[in-house]
């Protein structure tokens, strides 16, 4: 049961059931969609973009609780950041959610991001937790992209 | 005989001793993988849909081909040849004697179900299919029942037209008669629902469809392991299943076929064993099954699924019908008391499979937490998108039986969706 604990947090249950900055974004520049076949999770990033920081940033679409909260934090997480900025967090989150964090500097940056830290004891799930993410990463390269997680 | 050791009163057990009319935990003895721990649970294994797991007769007859009698088939003059060839057509026999089909020679050895019903669309559509005809499918077809017609109907300008299911999940026959026309070249549908468990009226619809001359092809995958089959009595033209979903191995499927469809169709893949001559100048085919069995087959597989059907032949299907259809009753009645839980197909006629999608959580949530106590369910859409559209919703959870599951197995999946509720009430 303490990995299941570990897994669904509360702040994970919390962002999934209330996702934060959920919905359309008027005037995003960058726009992606990403899409897991294995079990149909789908979510569109919108993004604004100016001065090569991202302003606003809102998604919409549906999925498992992680998946969800994970686009929920992320938003909150990526927010105000640069383009660069945020692709080094993805970097840092990957590495925690496959268990590959042994950089105590990580930690810091993550910020609430840690929570999805029991994943690792998931591998099934990795994919879940990343969804939105490499949504991201598609709408800040190519403006307008489905991406799929196979 | 195999057939009429399955309707005797009295049954030998897959390993030889009797029971009456199932002993489940004798029949579990038989499974050496339902003794694995799962994150340190005993396996409770509730995927059966998805794949059924194999009982030691079958493992043992993949072992005694491989260790005493592996040769290719049909062409060596030695020993071993000549043993597996008897073997793996002693295995087309009994496939022949399980669906009742008039001849053996209407088994056609094939990977599974998907590349049964391919064949199908291949060749038969290949043959009658043209610009501005139509298939019928329906609405609840796995994939493998939708993709292939769609990609014909693409290549030959046909059209694919979909009958519509009702609320409860059942084929709504009266769309069904309006649907047939005489553009209509064939009907394709699922004799039992993977994702719903329906029980679809194909005795029915085959009538139906042959009051117009128009051919029937059952996606027996969910059926073969759950209901006694006779395509004779149902003059089905066309039945596939997949040898995994019942006992037997991977890799390994049937495609029965009217003799006088399989005489009329062109082969499917060219290569050894579908010819008689060979020549730059022409090419003359083999006669059914060899003309559609291309290259060296899955000897193997064939000797394997032949070995599964006589283990179910043994214990009974009936027997298992019954035993499946008690679990389902008490899963329905167990699950279907949990608050926030919905069933998803709810047809008068359903087999051993049970979709539910429980209010707020999302069914891989309840796959991750059911696995931590080792209990084995399907979460998603099922390969059935189109059905998980109709009732709206991206995927549902899916518990599914077999002969060897149990009542206690059921208690340990209603624990674990207590526990679901439990884990995302905070
Ligand atoms: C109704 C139905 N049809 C077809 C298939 C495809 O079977 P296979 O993957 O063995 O070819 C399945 C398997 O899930 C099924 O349930």
């Amino acid at each position: 049961m303490n990995d299941l604990r570990d897994l669904y947090q509360e702040m994970i249950l919390d962002h999934s059931k209330r996702p934060r900055n959920f919905g359309k974004l008027e005037g995003a520049n960058h726009e992606a969609s990403g899409y897991n076949p294995l079990c149909g999770d789908r979510f569109t990033v919108h993004i604004k973009v100016d001065d090569d920081i991202i302003r606003e940033i809102r998604f919409e679409g549906s999925g498992c609780a992680i998946s969800t909260a994970s686009a929920s934090l992320m938003t909150e997480g990526s927010k105000g950041k640069t383009l660069a900025e945020a692709e080094t967090l993805f970097e840092k989150f990957h590495k925690l959610i496959t268990g590959d964090a042994a950089e105590p500097q990580n930690a810091e940056a993550l910020g609430k991001l840690l929570v999805f830290s029991g994943v690792k004891e998931f591998p099934v799930r990795v994919k879940c937790a990343t969804l939105p993410w490499h949504t991201l990463k598609a709408a800040l390269h190519d403006g307008h992209k489905v991406v799929s997680t196979e | 005989m195999v057939t009429s050791e399955s309707t005797s009163k009295v049954r030998p057990s897959g390993e030889g001793k009797a029971v009456l009319p199932l002993d489940i935990a004798r029949i579990r003895e038989d499974f050496p993988i339902l003794k694995m721990k799962v994150h340190d649970k005993p396996l409770v294994y509730l995927d059966n849909a998805a794949t059924t797991q194999k009982p030691q007769r079958v493992l043992d007859a993949l072992n005694r081909f491989y260790t005493r009698e592996c040769a290719n088939i049909h062409r060596g003059l030695h020993y071993l040849s000549d043993q597996a060839t008897v073997d793996y057509e002693h295995a087309r026999t009994r496939v022949q004697r399980f669906l009742g089909a008039a001849e053996s020679s209407e088994i056609i050895f094939v990977r599974g179900t998907t590349e049964a019903i391919n064949l199908v669309a291949h060749s038969f559509g290949r043959k009658f299919v043209g610009p501005g005809d139509e298939i019928i499918t329906t609405v609840m077809e796995h994939h493998s029942n939708i993709v292939p017609w769609q990609m014909l109907c693409e290549e030959k300008g046909a059209k694919l037209r979909v009958v519509p299911i009702n609320d409860a999940g059942e084929l709504i026959l009266d769309e069904f008669e309006k649907l047939l026309n005489p553009k209509t070249r064939l009907v394709a549908v699922a004799h039992i629902s993977n994702a719903l468990g329906t029980v679809n009226p194909v005795r029915r619809m085959i009538e139906m469809a042959h009051a117009r001359n128009i051919p029937v092809l059952i996606d027996g995958a969910q059926a073969v392991a759950h209901t006694k089959i006779d395509v004779q009595e149902l003059d089905c033209d066309f039945y596939c299943f997949s040898g995994h979903k019942i006992y037997g191995p991977t890799g390994i499927g049937v495609l029965y076929g009217k003799a006088q469809w399989l005489e009329q169709i062109p082969p499917y893949q060219g290569g050894g064993d579908m010819i008689i001559s060979v020549t730059f100048e022409k090419t003359t085919y083999n006669c059914p099954p060899h003309k559609f069995e291309a290259g060296t087959p899955h000897i193997a597989g064939g000797i394997g699924l032949g070995a599964a059907i006589e283990y179910i032949d043994n214990l009974g299907l009936d027997h298992v019908a019954a035993h499946e259809h008690d679990l389902l009753e008490y899963a329905t009645r167990r699950i279907s008391a949990i608050p926030g839980v919905r069933i998803i197909g709810n047809a008068q006629k359903k087999s051993g499979t049970l979709s539910f999608y429980l209010e707020d959580v999302h069914p891989h949530d309840i796959g991750t937490i059911l696995d931590r106590d080792g209990v084995a369910i399907r979460a998603g859409h099922h390969c059935a998108m189109p059905v998980m559209d109709r009732f709206g919703i991206p995927a549902t959870a899916r518990a599914s039986f077999a002969c060897y599951n149990t009542r206690e197995e059921v208690d340990a999946l209603v624990r674990g969706v207590d526990k679901v509720r439990e884990i995302f009430a905070r």
